[in-house]
């Protein structure tokens, strides 16, 4: 936080006593980390501290780099680890630095605000003796007139330049001596309430994400079109509370039925062939008590229902399947969500039939929406709208690992305790499968068949009571940071001095507080609006030259 | 209908790039001049009497409105006025180039923007034309209030730096937006960005001026050679620093307005306002180079050439969030479209 300009840092930074108790310790410590030099120093060392979370993937952003990261570089990334690389903006050493710098900042603040205060109510001060040593002096000499009364003149002049500094925002005191008259101005306290206001908003930005932060949550969810989502933690596919949120018991109770999700790619633009153009997920809401309404969420248009917010962050394709024991009884149905598709949606999933066939199955499946054959035989997509689906299956046999109770995710398959029973390493090939086709499992353990394929969303449902408090500091600190750096805080005088032969000089100038480029001009054109008044004209070439002048004119 | 259009856009572009050229050499020149009329002023220096005549011409005598007073003006700041020699020819070249250059980039960008259907800012090659524009822009708008022809070369030969490797580099075919850019906040978030970057670009060249203007008056202290003549024509390195502030701080608005703007589209599409992600580290740490940099304005030991080397950092920074981070970073601003 900068000083006013008028703040000179002592030189008690430099302490000289040869005895510091505890006391003078804690004294000299609190005068370092609130030096400008150490909060300049913490700042730095903060922007460079912050370098390493853009080089190392990050959990909070990048989770699956993390993983990525472990196994490429198996010795390095446990030291990383330990040096919390991969926590940055969370680890110790970030948070010391920031939080340092916010004591820093807070022992700035309280003082400078008491200066402010002072400041704000006392009287602008003495007109200094000499004016010729202030930025932008000019004087003009009235020669005596016959039948002109310098003695009211005097009067007369100061008080017009009372009222247009005063009428300028000024803060004015008048001062008066044997031979000269004068008015002290000063304005734009407003440049260093700014400056309180975004410091002050800065800390309250931190505060609202550290405190209001912890009372959020965020939780995540496909939903598979026809399928309802409702609000409680249990159908939750993951869910991040935050450190004071409490775990689900008060989820706001409503429910979300995925009617359709509309897709569209590009055809025409032979550069862009289908990359997507749209994502729209056609919802049904309902509320306790309230009719079921229907609206939509896309990718820029979350929906806000229940003190939630509900975005579309990803979509995908979840084939609808049904595996058939050898006698035609269904052993399992549904729609299986295919996950981490790329470009072109080629998408994996797992299927798992526990129950109904002589043994557990699980079938590890490749989807490929277009499907395409390359030359070495293996598929890929190449257009990610259905134009030519296929779903080819890896089928093992044995234990899924689900009996004893452990939870296990729906999207990967632990083959542990399982026999691969086709595809690459098998005498048998994999299974393809078309929509509407059906085909036998291997060892006649029975069929499966391709129903169709539906679209799945996969929604984000975010609480953060805090998230408007960070909206209203930012907000301060803009407009705090706008004042501070553009509102002119400058001091302003007008002096009229009884001349030894009966005649008036005129004397303006002022002195900036802090950067102020348009303190010349604005003092010239204060010379010539105040002799204007009087009746004279300055011919100050400088006058109209300046910007600020002439908006100040207009 | 597209493709023409976009074909067209690159016409003019090739078009402005050949006028900046030219431009960069215009300014080249004039700095070459400039040194020479610093040599030749050398050798019919004014004696001091000269200029106190000069000075006492200027002062003005007025008759008074009001009839039998004379208002004498007694002071008259002579301030700067060794530094405001006549614009030499190759200087209202330069000008005259770049202002054309600019009109055929500015239709090249809107061509381009139109051949799109939507604004040309959406993947690393119309960033990096909309934003020389503006950097251009930038430079020709704050030339009308104060006189930074000097950067000329610096500027366009910047822009053309950048033009060369987007048209070599980064272009790419028109494209539709993905679902994550169709938003209003495109518009803003990175077009304040973009003319944030401007300003910075032109309190770098600013600050970089001030080093050399602050070696060459220490040396010229020291009684040491100065080198590199045509600095004396340019500001003092405290009037250059004063203008480097005025032009940083602007970008420093505009980029804790992008930060916030940023925050805020995030929140709608990403469901966070705030994730860490890599483009969001580097312009976190930009805008802490900044505000490092008004801060050491105000800290003693600071002031002058060190807080001139933030702001060079600080615009270092910006170029690598630009070309490096953008394009090898893994993050969620993946739009690069490479």
């Amino acid at each position: 936080m900068s000083r006013p300009s008028d703040h000179y840092e002592s030189s008690a930074q430099t302490i000289t006593e040869p005895q510091l108790g505890l006391k003078g310790w804690l004294r000299w410590f609190w005068r370092q980390l609130t030096s400008m030099r150490t909060a300049l120093f913490l700042l730095l060392l903060l922007a460079v501290a912050a370098v390493p979370g853009s080089i190392v993937p990050q959990r909070g952003a990048d989770p699956n780099g993390v993983v990525q990261y472990f196994n490429d570089h198996p010795s390095l990334a446990p030291v990383l680890d330990k040096l919390q690389l991969f926590d940055v903006f969370s680890s110790v050493w970030f948070s010391a630095i920031y939080l340092l710098l916010f004591i820093s900042l807070i022992g700035c603040i309280i003082p400078r605000t008491k200066h402010h205060l002072d400041a704000v109510r006392a009287k602008p001060p003495r007109t200094p003796a000499r004016l010729s040593r202030m930025v932008g002096y000019r004087t003009y000499t009235l020669p005596a007139a016959p039948e002109a009364e310098p003695s009211g003149a005097r009067p007369a002049a100061i008080e017009h330049a009372r009222t247009l500094l005063r009428s300028s925002g000024y803060r004015v005191a008048l001062f008066q001596d044997a031979r000269s008259q004068s008015v002290s101005g000063e304005r734009g306290y407003l440049r260093e309430t700014g400056n309180l206001v975004f410091h002050t908003a800065l800390l309250g930005i931190l505060l609202a994400v550290g405190l209001g932060g912890g009372f959020g949550y965020s939780g995540q969810k496909i939903v598979v079109e026809g399928q309802t989502f409702v609000n409680a933690l249990v159908n939750y596919d993951s869910f991040n509370p935050g450190r004071f949120a409490t775990r689900g018991d008060q989820l706001s109770p409503y429910s979300l039925t995925l009617d359709s999700l509309k897709v569209a790619y590009e055809t025409k633009n032979t550069n862009a062939i289908g990359q997507p153009l749209d994502y729209t997920a056609n919802v049904t809401a309902r509320k306790p008590g309230t009719a079921a309404t229907n609206t939509r969420i896309k990718v820029n248009e979350p929906l806000d229902i229940g003190g939630t917010n509900v975005y579309l962050l990803g979509n995908g394709y979840a084939p609808v399947v049904t595996v058939r024991d050898p006698s035609g009884q269904v052993a399992f149905t549904g729609a299986v969500p295919f996950v981490q598709p790329d470009v072109n949606n080629t998408s994996i999933g797992v299927i798992k039939v526990p129950d109904g066939l002589r043994q557990q199955l699980g079938l590890q499946g490749f989807f490929y929406p277009t499907k395409h054959q390359l030359p070495t035989g293996a598929y890929t997509s190449i257009f990610p709208g259905l134009r030519d689906p296929m779903l080819s299956l890896i089928v093992y046999g044995g234990d899924l690992g689900i009996d004893n109770g452990v939870p296990k995710s729906v999207y990967t398959l632990d083959t542990d305790h399982l026999t691969q029973l086709d595809g690459m390493g098998t005498d048998q090939p994999a299974l393809q499968l078309a929509p509407g086709k059906t085909v036998e499992l291997p060892n006649g353990l029975g069929t499966i068949t391709l129903d169709g394929v539906k679209r799945y969303a996969s929604l984000s449902i975010n609480h953060d009571p805090a998230q408007g408090w960070v909206l209203v500091f930012a907000l301060c600190v803009l407009g705090g940071l706008l004042t501070s750096l553009f509102v002119p805080r400058r001091r302003m005088w007008v002096k009229v001095i009884d001349e030894a032969d009966g005649g008036l000089r005129f004397e303006y100038a002022g002195l900036a507080r802090g950067d102020d480029p348009g303190l010349d001009a604005a003092v010239a054109t204060l010379a010539q609006r105040h002799l204007a008044a009087l009746g004279f004209a300055t011919g100050d070439p400088g006058v109209d030259a300046g910007s600020s002048t002439s908006r100040r004119k207009a | 209908m597209t493709e023409t259009l976009s074909q067209i856009s690159v016409y003019f572009l090739f078009a402005a790039m050949a006028l900046y050229a030219a431009a960069f050499v215009a300014f080249a020149l004039d700095i070459a001049n400039r040194a020479g009329r610093v040599s030749a002023a050398a050798s019919a220096a004014p004696s001091a009497v000269a200029r106190r005549a000069e000075a006492s011409e200027s002062t003005a005598s007025v008759g008074a409105v009001g009839g039998t007073t004379t208002l004498t003006r007694i002071t008259e700041r002579v301030e700067d006025r060794v530094q405001q020699a006549a614009a030499s020819r190759s200087l209202r070249w330069g000008m005259g180039l770049t202002i054309a250059g600019f009109v055929l980039q500015v239709v090249a960008d809107v061509l381009r923007g139109v051949a799109a259907g939507r604004v040309p800012w959406a993947n690393m090659y119309e960033f990096s034309l909309t934003g020389t524009v503006l950097i251009i822009a930038v430079f020709l708008g704050v030339n009308v209030r104060l006189d930074l022809r000097f950067l000329g070369s610096f500027v366009t030969g910047l822009v053309l730096i950048l033009l060369g490797i987007s048209v070599v580099r980064y272009y790419v075919a028109v494209a539709p937006l993905p679902p994550a850019l169709q938003s209003y906040w495109l518009v803003i978030h990175v077009l304040v960005a973009t003319l944030a970057t401007g300003f910075f670009a032109l309190g770098f060249a600013l600050s970089a001026a001030q080093l050399l203007q602050a070696r060459r008056e220490n040396r010229a202290a020291h009684g040491e050679p100065t080198g590199l003549r045509f600095l004396l024509t340019l500001p003092t390195a405290a009037r250059l620093e004063n203008l480097a502030y005025r032009v940083n701080i602007v970008g420093f608005i505009l980029w804790t307005f992008t930060l916030m703007a940023g925050s805020i589209w995030a929140e709608k599409a990403w469901g966070r306002y705030w994730g860490w992600d890599t483009k969001e580290v580097w312009t976190f740490i930009i805008w802490v180079l900044y505000a490092g940099y008004i801060h050491a304005r105000a800290t003693r030991g600071w002031r002058g050439s060190r807080s001139a080397w933030l702001a060079i950092i600080g615009f270092g920074a910006v170029l690598f969030n630009f070309g490096i981070v953008n394009v090898f970073f893994h993050g969620l601003h993946s739009y690069s479209g490479l």
